[in-house]
């Protein structure tokens, strides 16, 4: 019966699609329209051909294939995302590569944000989204709750990438950064992160084990406050429901303010939060013994998450934003840095007995490099909170510097661990396909951090003296395009820690590869393995 | 201008003290020196269960 | 001691958790926005700011389809090097009618809350067709394609329509006349004494019910017969930063 109500619906929302698609106003619309449309026409068939077959009785089970997905889905847009990220740094320093011929479609401004959203919210919401369904099941005991709606939050949520991606490129943007979807993805969002919501919280109600383990409270947190975030930053009214152009409720200052407390707690929630929920879990399984601290990490959730919702004015230090407010925002933003690190200091600690690990085991060490970076980032961030330092700081590369510290170092790395840790486990195989690799990929990606950190502390710092150097009569000593040719160096440097940093990842999918193909299974238990 | 003097006025002194004290309440709270097994117990409750729900492994013990 | 025992609670109860950490998490957002719409000095009482006309709006959507926000601010901080090479630190005001608002966040290219009327339209139709054509260093994207692209303004009804819904001071008559003031805003030819009745100064019976200082740029932006994005979109960038008149702002101090 159920599947007759799946079927009505799926093909409604085609034929609903179909209809937009015809009376589109703009092509970015349009093209939506026709994904939509053959998004459901596939589910559609799917659900088709496997009606009425027999439920196998999977209540024993751990609900892992949507996990084995979402390994793939992450390592396919993590690399997708890496290399937008390559091309976009390339068109910085030579900008012949934004093409003529293209007619806008792969200019700069376009593809910009094609790799935010791709690392950010492809990469790392897949990894997200397959971390919380493994680390909810395992630490509750219990198999996800709501049958295959974990399917609906995987598939919806390619879905939402894949309309967002394909509407950049066509011009379809809310022109709010780090939240450029429009309106109808935005409301496929919320349905899918409401589904995501319904997940693990039904999960977690009927787990086994007494008490939550903190990573499931980092990993609700996330969940909760992107659902917040998500739902103001992007109140808008859309122009026409056959259009992808929309008004945004808000203005000018309290837009600022609304649009950066979004953008701060992305990164604090989404990037933060959730991965420390992954680090929690899988460095102590990784290494073998429990956290550090048990109650380091309560202290660490509470005041994380209470202290970094307060921290978005800090990006909007001496602008139009009223002083009281930035001023919240830097004094918040100091606090931070004592949770940040105390949660570095619990990741690390727990090696304390087993620091040999760090020789021989290289995801451990990728694993604890990765907290490194945490820590070192979460030191950088408090101190450009500084009115006195994001003077200089503000509107230069620095910024660009110390975000990819944090999401290559911390976001990639970690989540290259966990992939490294997950996937021998979910295709039940007898380890990794080879550990040298593992090493090769660590360093490529720390040299490409590295490269890429350094040169744009390089840009950010010089840029900033140099808009700001005056002569002994108080003229200004350089022009603005002066400051453009004198980063052009360290522009080719970071493009080059980015292509390393892809090369490492590129090595990383062929490991994993060949580690579900080459490497012996490891005890008699069959688990399917779905194509890639 | 005077509701953002009051507002100022409530920022800098009660509203301040409350909110420190929470967040020292929060930070002490892990503390409480009875907590401590069911720390134990809840960060080594990683090592189990990881190939099945609980009730398909009879010998998992309750913890 | 019962009461202390509390916490097992919140370790123990999914809903327990679920609802204190989001009001943990709700607490800083409300303290931070909420004073932001009523408090009276968030935005500084300035002369001048008048709503965009059609085609300067066309050209705002234009400026963000493009993301030009990733690389230019719209957003002047008053220290003495901005100030010297930007002009008058922004005010609140002036981005209050920008629903998103612009400020950007990254400077690659040069701030532009102050662009309007710097340059002349014929340099902009350069610099957006080939920009390193008049500024050698520069790595700025081509734009030319937009000289070639024609507009009719289908929906631009709809757009001002849905600007006034979310509280910009569009007037009905702005509205009703929403196609017509778009088209005569690039067209030297046509009459235009309807837009500018509509956006410029205005004076009934001896009161003020348009205080909109400026005179309103009215002429063929992209040097070309047909009316393009170009058009829309020079239109934009020459109104940028105009509109406010200085003499009438005082600062505040306490703010």
């Amino acid at each position: 019966m159920w599947d007759y109500f799946k079927l009505a619906g799926l093909g409604f929302v085609a034929v609903c699609a179909a209809i937009a698609a015809n009376y589109a106003h703009d092509l970015a619309y349009q093209v939506n329209a026709l994904e939509v449309m053959l998004a459901a026409g596939i589910a559609f068939l799917w659900v088709l051909r496997t009606a009425g077959d027999p439920k196998p009785d999977v209540q024993h089970e751990y609900f892992d294939s949507v996990i084995r997905a979402g390994a793939i889905a992450t390592a396919f847009w993590g690399v997708v995302g890496f290399l937008v990220g390559v091309v976009i740094a390339s068109q910085l320093a030579f900008p012949w590569l934004n093409f003529e011929f293209l007619q806008g479609f792969g200019n700069f401004g376009r593809l910009r944000p094609l790799h935010t959203s791709a690392v950010i919210f492809a990469f790392g919401g897949n990894a997200l989204i397959m971390s919380s369904f493994y680390i909810v099941q395992r630490t509750s005991a219990a198999r996800l709750f709501g049958g295959s709606l974990g399917w609906f939050v995987f598939w919806g949520w390619q879905l939402v990438i894949v309309l967002a991606a394909s509407g950049y490129v066509l011009g379809a943007t809310q022109a709010k950064e780090y939240a450029e979807p429009v309106w109808y993805v935005d409301i496929l969002i919320t349905v899918v992160w409401v589904a995501f919501l319904v997940t693990f919280m039904g999960t977690l109600l009927k787990r086994k084990e007494p008490h939550i383990y903190v990573a499931n409270w980092f990993l609700l947190s996330m969940i909760l406050t992107v659902a917040m975030l998500h739902l103001v930053n992007n109140l808008a009214i859309p122009v026409s429901i056959f259009g992808s152009e929309q008004v945004q409720l808000f203005s000018g200052v309290q837009d600022a303010m609304v649009q950066w407390w979004y953008g701060h707690n992305a990164v604090g929630f989404f990037l933060t939060a959730g991965f420390l929920g992954m680090m929690y879990y899988f460095v102590p399984k990784q290494i073998e013994r429990p956290i550090y601290s048990y109650k380091l990490s309560i202290i660490h959730f509470w005041a994380l998450i209470f202290l970094y919702i307060w921290a978005g004015p800090h990006h909007l230090h001496y602008t139009a934003l009223p002083e009281w407010a930035s001023t919240l925002g830097m004094v918040f933003s100091i606090m931070l840095w004592m949770p940040s690190w105390g949660g570095m200091i619990n990741g690390l600690m727990t090696l304390s007995g087993a620091w040999d690990k760090l020789r021989t085991d290289p995801i451990v060490r990728m694993m604890v490099v990765s907290i490194g970076f945490y820590g070192m980032s979460t030191f950088e961030g408090p101190m450009m909170s500084i009115k006195a330092v994001n003077s200089l700081s503000h509107y230069t590369d620095w910024t660009i510097g110390h975000v990819h510290s944090g999401a290559l170092g911390w976001n990639g790395m970690i989540t290259f661990g966990v992939l490294y840790y997950l996937v021998p486990r979910l295709w039940n195989r007898e380890g990794l396909y080879s550990l040298k690799l593992v090493s090769w990929h660590f360093w490529l990606a720390t040299i490409g951090i590295v490269l890429y950190a350094s040169s744009m502390w390089v840009t950010g710092i010089m840029e900033g003296l140099m808009w700001r150097e005056v002569d002994a009569n108080g003229f200004l000593v350089n022009a603005f395009a002066d400051t453009v040719a004198a980063k052009f160096p360290m522009y080719v440097v970071r493009a080059s820690g980015g292509a390393l940093f892809l090369t490492g990842a590129l090595i990383m999918c062929w490991n994993l590869w060949m580690t579900v193909r080459a490497q012996p299974a490891k005890a008699s238990q069959n688990s399917m393995v779905p194509a890639e | 201008m005077e509701t953002y003097s009051a507002l100022r006025h409530l920022a800098d002194s009660w509203f301040l003290l409350a909110m420190t004290l929470l967040f020292l309440g929060l930070c002490l709270w892990p503390f409480r020196p009875w907590a401590k097994v069911t720390h134990q117990d809840v960060a080594a409750s990683i090592f189990r269960n990881d190939d099945h729900p609980a009730d398909a492994t009879p010998a998992n013990k309750e913890a | 001691m019962a009461f202390l025992d509390k916490h097992k609670a919140i370790e123990t109860h999914a809903t327990l958790l679920m609802v204190l950490s989001l009001l943990v998490v709700t607490i800083g957002g409300i303290v931070q926005i909420a004073p932001l719409f009523y408090l009276e000095n968030t935005i500084e009482t300035v002369d001048g700011m008048r709503p965009y006309t059609p085609l300067e709006l066309a050209g705002k959507a234009i400026f963000q389809r493009e993301g030009c926000y990733g690389c230019h601010s719209q957003m002047i901080r008053p220290m003495r090097d901005e100030v010297e090479r930007y002009g008058h630190y922004s005010l609140a005001a002036e981005s209050m009618y920008d629903h998103p608002f612009q400020w950007g966040s990254k400077r690659t290219g040069p701030d532009l809350a102050r662009v309007g009327g710097r340059y002349s339209d014929e340099w902009h139709q350069d610099h957006f067709t080939d920009a390193k054509s008049v500024v050698p260093e520069s790595v700025m994207p081509p734009y030319g394609f937009l000289a070639g692209n024609v507009i009719d303004g289908e929906y631009i009804q709809d757009l001002v329509a849905t600007n006034k819904l979310v509280g910009v001071p569009y007037t009905d008559a702005m509205v009703e006349n929403a196609l017509a003031d778009f088209l005569a805003q690039a067209d030297p030819n046509a009459d235009s004494s309807g837009l500018v009745d509509r956006y410029t100064w205005k004076e009934e019976n001896g009161t003020v019910v348009q205080n909109f200082p400026k005179s309103i740029n009215v002429r063929n932006f992209d040097g070309q017969p047909e009316l393009t994005e170009m058009d829309a979109l020079i239109a934009y960038i020459q109104v940028l930063g105009t509109m406010v008149d200085f003499s009438t702002f005082t600062p505040v101090a306490n703010r």
